[in-house]
């Protein structure tokens, strides 16, 4: 789960991270009434599960309740690359010294957490040079390693001690909560000497939501996202009017980049995994079909072990069924597919030969609507 | 680590050459009975499956212990593929690598990273290789195969096969069979952030094989392993042809594509960032999957000398 960054710094404040004075609100009601705890001057923040706030404009500094009107609905209705504003968090303002960068992320590569950190925080981590990096096993950071960073870094006394604290802090909650990566950018040294999280982000492993019930409250609620994994499918959806449907992930983006090669525009990528039975083509199908702007599907199942058989049976029952009534492209490649074409023949399903042909027919089919 | 063959297929003269026992956690469940059945059809010699509480009884002839220390005990495998799900595949491998298994194939997905960090901990203290998890596994065809792929797309012959997709190891295998192109191995890296074996790994464990004709590298949005591996074939030189293909190229940024690795922060993990290395390193890269045996074919004989 990426978290937003209220709901990072929820956890943040959870392990004894400092930050500045901060209020959640839904409503311009609510950030008026919360203006007046916090007192201006504040600043307005969309939150967004994308990076780039700031330069789209979704940041903005209130010195007064004019200036909280002018642009508290602005920003609440706003979308950044497509991902509309949830909420807006208001957050007090300070005199900053200067911005530093934390962070523990899973390194793929050298399988384990890495600490990174840097003086020159407040940008984008892949554009700083100036990076410390440390490798840390699963039981995350000692103090020898805080202090080693934190004067790498270019800390002294308190600001190092302080340091310190919030990177063992941050490590605990990474390890705790299963992350891949937790990250305070900017973390501010204030004009009095104090550190505190100006922004922050957390990115868990899906994968062991099992374990931590407590962060179910942070997880988005999407009725399309939510049938599909409960049918064990994989679901993302995209701004197009094709489907996109097929077996296995790397089979589906493979399909996905040829389409977007050949001009159409996926609705969706849909992965019914490994492998395929007439439930679950049909639960895949029930799903399209709540996606309104569908105009056609594009069907591409590579079955070694799936008989092709199924998956006809389960669209002729949708046809049937009246779930759908597009026309649908498909190319089923395992067993069974001699007889899958009989069944199939007269229906509104075209089988190709090849993944080529089947997109180009389905972009045509998108282009007549 | 380079053992590979040697674990999976045994060395000439030995009594069970090419004939390795193998053992199955979680060999009763729907999955890993249905997959069971298909690897013997296969010619994989398994003789023994793992399942609390079933020990002493038999499935289908296959006599099953509660551990694996008691199977091994019994049979003397060094290999285990495991089918236990997700939430309690890490005390499964444990149990695995600790009781004397070498190589461990994975095939669960949606192993948390915290415990596939802590098996492959455990693995490289044992010595023991991991493939995967979330992997369709290895397979050297006609002899072995170990995992879920399917049989058909796979023909003996010298070229390596090496994926984190399972469907496109399966789809471009069968076109590289078609094409007159056998394998001397395939194997499935796994679709998740951390694998047991990465693809540096893998490549390392094949570069050697006598014969090799060349290899296929199937990549996928996400991580940089594609990159690391093509780093390592500029600064180790490597004589053979390399046919890259990177799925993914038309994935939004920050969306997980299906599997739990396929995921692209900024540059990281991007099919430009992959194919800008491979081309680096000189290995050409299919834009779909169906091209990979032309690009190979003209890799193997050059055209004009």
């Amino acid at each position: 789960m990426r978290l937003l960054e209220y709901q990072a710094k929820d956890l943040f404040e959870e392990f004894g991270i400092r930050m500045l004075g901060r209020r959640v609100c839904d409503t311009l009601e609510e950030a008026k009434s919360a203006a007046g705890e916090l007192e201006y001057p504040f600043v307005i923040k969309s939150q967004v599960p994308v990076g780039g706030r700031g330069k789209a404009g979704g940041i903005q500094k209130c010195a007064n309740a004019d200036e909280l009107e002018l642009h508290f609905s602005r920003i609440r209705e706003m979308s950044i690359k497509g991902e509309k504003t949830r909420t807006i968090l208001l957050e007090k303002m300070a005199d900053i010294g200067s911005e530093l960068y934390v962070s523990l992320m899973l390194n793929r590569g050298k399988r384990c957490y890495v600490v990174i950190a840097s003086s020159e925080g407040g940008v984008e981590i892949e554009s700083v040079k100036n990076q410390t990096i440390r490798e840390v096993g699963l039981m995350g950071v000692n103090d020898e390693l805080c202090a080693d960073v934190a004067k790498e870094i270019g800390l002294k006394d308190s600001a190092a001690a302080e340091f310190g604290a919030i990177l063992t802090s941050l490590s605990k909650l990474a390890m705790d909560k299963e992350v891949e990566l937790a990250e305070i950018n900017p973390l501010a040294i204030l004009k009095d000497g104090s550190l505190v999280a100006l922004d922050g982000k957390v990115v868990t492993d899906d994968n062991s939501n099992f374990r931590h019930p407590e962060l179910a409250k942070y997880k988005e609620y999407s009725e399309l996202e939510d049938r599909a994994a409960a049918s064990g499918f994989s679901l993302v959806e995209l701004d197009g009017n094709i489907a996109v449907v097929g077996n296995g992930a790397g089979l589906v983006m493979s399909t996905l980049d040829m389409l977007s090669d050949s001009g159409g525009k996926p609705a969706c990528f849909l992965d019914v995994g490994g492998g395929a039975t007439t439930e679950s083509v049909y639960e895949a199908i029930t799903l399209i079909a709540k996606i309104p702007r569908v105009r056609t599907i594009l069907v591409n199942l590579y079955g070694g072990i799936v008989r092709t058989t199924t998956v006809a049976t389960a669209f002729l029952k949708a046809y049937e069924d009246g779930l759908i009534s597009f026309k649908v492209s498909a190319r089923l490649k395992g067993a069974e597919s001699e007889k899958a074409k009989e069944m199939l023949a007269g229906s509104k399903i075209t089988l190709h030969d090849t993944v080529e042909d089947a997109i180009t027919s389905a972009v045509k089919e998108a282009q007549r609507h | 680590m380079s053992g590979i063959f040697e674990i999976i297929r045994g060395t000439p003269g030995d009594a069970d050459y090419e004939k390795k026992p193998v053992i199955v956690q979680g060999m009763t469940g729907t999955f890993g009975a249905r997959h069971t059945d298909l690897m013997r059809e296969y010619g994989t010699n398994i003789v023994a499956g793992v399942t609390p509480n079933k020990g002493g009884t038999e499935r289908d002839g296959i006599p099953l212990y509660d551990t694996v220390k008691d199977a091994v005990a019994a049979t003397g495998a060094q290999i285990a593929v495991n089918f236990v799900p997700a939430k309690y595949f890490l005390n499964s491998a444990k149990e695995a690598i600790e009781a004397g298994i070498k190589l461990l194939v994975a095939i669960p997905e949606h192993v948390p990273v915290r415990d596939t960090l802590a098996v492959i901990d455990l693995a490289k203290k044992h010595g023991a290789t991991v493939i995967g998890p979330n992997t369709p596994g290895v397979i050297i065809p006609g002899v072995i195969k170990l995992g879920i792929m399917p049989a058909v797309p796979f023909s003996p012959g010298n070229v390596v096969v090496l994926s984190k997709s399972g469907t496109l190891l399966y789809e471009i295998s069968d076109n590289l069979t078609q094409a007159g192109f056998g394998q001397s191995i395939a194997l499935g890296i796994g679709g998740d952030p951390i694998n047991g074996t990465r693809l540096v790994d893998a490549f390392d464990m094949v570069r050697n094989i006598p014969d090799l004709a060349g290899i296929i590298v199937v990549g996928e949005i996400g991580g940089d392993a594609e990159e690391t591996l093509a780093e390592k074939i500029i600064v180790t030189g490597f004589a053979k042809p390399v046919v890259a293909y990177i799925a993914g190229r038309a994935a939004p940024k920050e969306k997980r594509m299906g599997h739990a690795g396929a995921i692209v922060y900024g540059n990281y993990g991007s099919a430009e960032s992959k194919v800008s290395m491979f081309t680096k390193a000189n290995i050409p890269v299919a834009r779909r999957p169906t091209e990979i045996s032309a690009l190979f074919a003209g890799k193997i004989k050059p055209t004009g000398s």
